[in-house]
């Protein structure tokens, strides 16, 4: 399959550097301004656009992306505005790959069948589920592989060599590899760890290995771009678009300015890695 | 632990009952979840786990706990003879201990240094409080902020046991988000810690582990009924919350087809008013906390705040048997009001000399519209699953005294 997100990750490749994801929640802190932010982030530097899809119970997300989740709820947003937002980004920009994020329960509740459906006809490249394991394939990951879809699998350090195989059988796209055991927006790893990381990943698969969780600084998105093929920013550009926000907890242009201005930085970041690392 | 029949099929391999149940958790968390069901087959089949589960049972906890017959509410009711299952004369005051006795057991075998709970109504927090303090390991308990301010006696309890409580304040502020927080700290910690969950929901093995320690409750009463009255009794009654202490109940007799079961759900304001607890009565299949299950939620799959007067019923979905349980028709569900609650509980008071927790008043609310019906021979046993105690201030505010 040559979908959006292979033709990325073989684009990078052939650049000689890592790729920025980036990941914010649709609806947050309203529909209009989420979008005005989705418009703006490739040309910002993303290689790979991740939009959250709310739910009202995120177990794996911390205090920032859970807020960002009650805003984006808040605002209204539902999964078929999450997709309607995906289309309306889909008609400006063919190339850049849009996986959405979320938890299943809201995907359940749309309905598999009408998800997939819905997922490839406004043009979304693949999707995140936290709470799918492997164990849980046959719900949505294969119906999803059988469409044409991604399955974009996390991958943990408690993950061990006896379920990698496993774990990484149908997952496609790239894998995500969270480089702590936490929530989203904790500290990060140390590289020797992640280095560590990566390269026992290499020996299982040869798809794209991007890192994330913990990653807030343009000098720690290098880091990790020395030795993955991409990494993934979300609670820190959440919190830029938080800080944002006017006392009454509104939409300010700051929101998007912060945002796109922190993305310049991750991007510039991401893209000076491997030739500072050579030179 | 238990031979499986028609009526109680599961869980299977995958860990489901039907389409219920399953292992929908991240994949930080799913190698620790795979050991521990490995650790509990291995201890299921070891006689020196159960041989100290049992123990502590009857040393600790003081069980069996008896089957009363409640002769004075029964005459005053007029039809069926009336036993309370008296899990509420457990130490620590609930059926919620027997679990807990179990998973602390399991945690040593597995060498974690650490254990953490979530809690509603308290007294599971209690009972892990307890079992922490009697192995000496660390326990940090979530609880959401509305039930720390309805549960001050069981904050201040699991305090004066060592733990330390943390009180959750996002989303509704209850249970449900207690039990977010307990798996963002699980995801977190997930090497060192235990997560002892009270109810029989979450991932699997969860639902099954709990069910097995808590079928102790069902157990008792079969020796029991049959040496008070030479037979099996005609209907159980429980409450639901999560639903462990009906599960424990109805388990060992679901394959007795003469043997009527009834689950009580948390109507709260009414379950036409939209506040309540009632999943099975007014819920539908989705999947939060691990496992598919019957759930409050809206018509996006976002999860709806429950109410209950009772902090222990008040959660927006169900373990998963349960739901199976719904489906297949062997067990009837039913929903009682806030205010049915109430006043079953006054009654029990005056009838019984028992205060009964807010959780059993539900039961028993059931069982005060059910027995006038039925014939005088007709045997009834509901589960007396946790004492009152705990609740006498929030029955105080219903009745606008101050303490």
């Amino acid at each position: 399959m040559t979908g959006r997100i292979e033709r990325r990750f073989a684009a990078l490749a052939e650049e000689g550097r890592a790729g920025l994801v980036t990941f914010t929640m649709m609806g947050d802190p309203d529909i209009e301004t989420s979008y005005a932010i989705l418009e703006g982030l490739a040309e910002a530097g993303a290689d790979v656009i991740e939009i959250g899809s709310p739910f009202t119970d995120p177990m794996a997300d911390g205090p920032v992306i859970q807020r960002a989740g009650q805003r984006a709820l808040r605002a209204g947003i539902t999964l078929e505005k999450s997709l309607a937002l995906a289309r309306r980004f889909r008609a400006q920009d063919d190339t850049t790959p849009l996986v959405l994020m979320g938890y299943y329960n809201p995907i359940y509740i749309y309905g598999v069948e009408r998800f997939l459906n819905d997922a490839l006809e406004v043009g979304l490249d693949g999707m995140i589920v936290v709470d799918l394991p492997p164990e849980e394939d046959a719900e949505l990951c294969r119906p999803a592989l059988d469409a044409g879809l991604s399955f974009v699998r996390l991958v943990a350090p408690t993950t061990d060599e006896a379920r990698l195989p496993a774990v990484l059988t149908n997952t496609s796209g790239f894998v995500y590899y969270i480089s702590i055991t936490g929530i989203t927006g904790a500290a990060g790893a140390t590289t020797a760890a992640t280095q560590m990381a990566v390269d026992r990943l290499r020996r299982h698969t040869a798809l794209p290995i991007a890192v994330g969780f913990g990653i807030k600084t343009p000098d720690q998105a290098a880091e990790v771009a020395r030795v993955a093929d991409a990494a993934v920013v979300g609670s820190a550009l959440v919190s830029a678009i938080e800080d944002g926000l006017d006392v009454d907890g509104g939409a300010t242009a700051a929101c998007r300015d912060n945002a796109l201005a922190l993305v310049r930085a991750l991007g510039k970041g991401v893209r000076a890695a491997r030739q500072e690392a050579a030179s | 632990m238990s031979a499986r029949g028609a009526n109680r099929p599961g869980p299977d391999a995958e860990g489901h009952f039907g389409i219920y149940g399953g292992r929908y958790v991240a994949e930080t968390l799913m190698p620790l979840i795979l050991d521990l069901e490995t650790a509990y087959e291995q201890a299921k089949d070891d006689p020196a786990f159960t041989e100290e589960f049992e123990r502590l049972l009857s040393h600790y906890v003081g069980r069996p706990s008896p089957l009363y017959h409640a002769e004075r509410l029964s005459e005053h009711l007029g039809g069926a003879r009336i036993y309370f299952k008296r899990d509420e004369l457990n130490h620590t005051g609930a059926h919620k201990i027997n679990n807990c006795i179990g998973q602390i057991l399991l945690a040593r075998r597995m060498g974690k240094i650490r254990i953490i709970a979530e809690t509603g109504a308290g007294q599971h927090g209690v009972a892990t409080a307890t079992v922490c303090a009697l192995f000496g390991l660390p326990c940090t308990v979530y609880m959401g902020e509305t039930d720390i301010e309805r549960q001050q006696p069981n904050v201040f309890r699991m305090k004066l046991l060592g733990a330390e409580v943390v009180p959750v304040d996002s989303g509704s502020r209850t249970l449900k988000d207690a039990m977010n927080e307990a798996l963002r700290d699980w995801v977190t910690n997930v090497e060192t810690t235990f997560y002892l969950i009270g109810t029989v929901a979450g991932p699997h093995p969860y639902p099954a582990m709990v069910r097995d320690f808590q079928s102790v409750i069902g157990r008792e009463t079969r020796e029991q009924i049959m040496a008070a009255e030479g037979r099996l009794p005609d209907t159980l009654v429980a409450c639901v919350g999560g639903g462990s202490n009906a599960i424990g109940l109805f388990h060992p007799f679901l394959d007795e087809d003469g043997v009527r079961m009834v689950g009580v759900e948390a109507a709260g304001h009414g379950v036409e008013s939209g506040k309540h607890a009632a999943s099975l009565t007014a819920g539908s299949p989705g999947v939060l906390h691990g496992n598919r299950t019957y759930l409050l939620q809206d018509e996006h799959g976002q999860i709806i705040e429950a109410h209950s007067i009772s902090a222990g019923l008040d959660y927006p979905g169900i373990g998963p048997e349960h739901a199976w349980l719904r489906d297949s028709g062997r067990v009837n569900y039913v929903a009682i009001t806030d205010d049915q609650a109430l006043d079953a509980f006054h009654l029990c008071a005056r009838m019984e000399g028992i205060l009964p927790a807010l959780e059993p008043a539900h039961a028993l609310a059931h069982v005060v519209e059910l027995a006038p019906g039925l014939p005088n021979d007709h045997i009834l046993v509901m589960n007396m699953c946790g004492r009152g105690d705990k609740d006498i201030f929030t029955v105080a505010d219903t009745m606008g005294a101050s303490l």
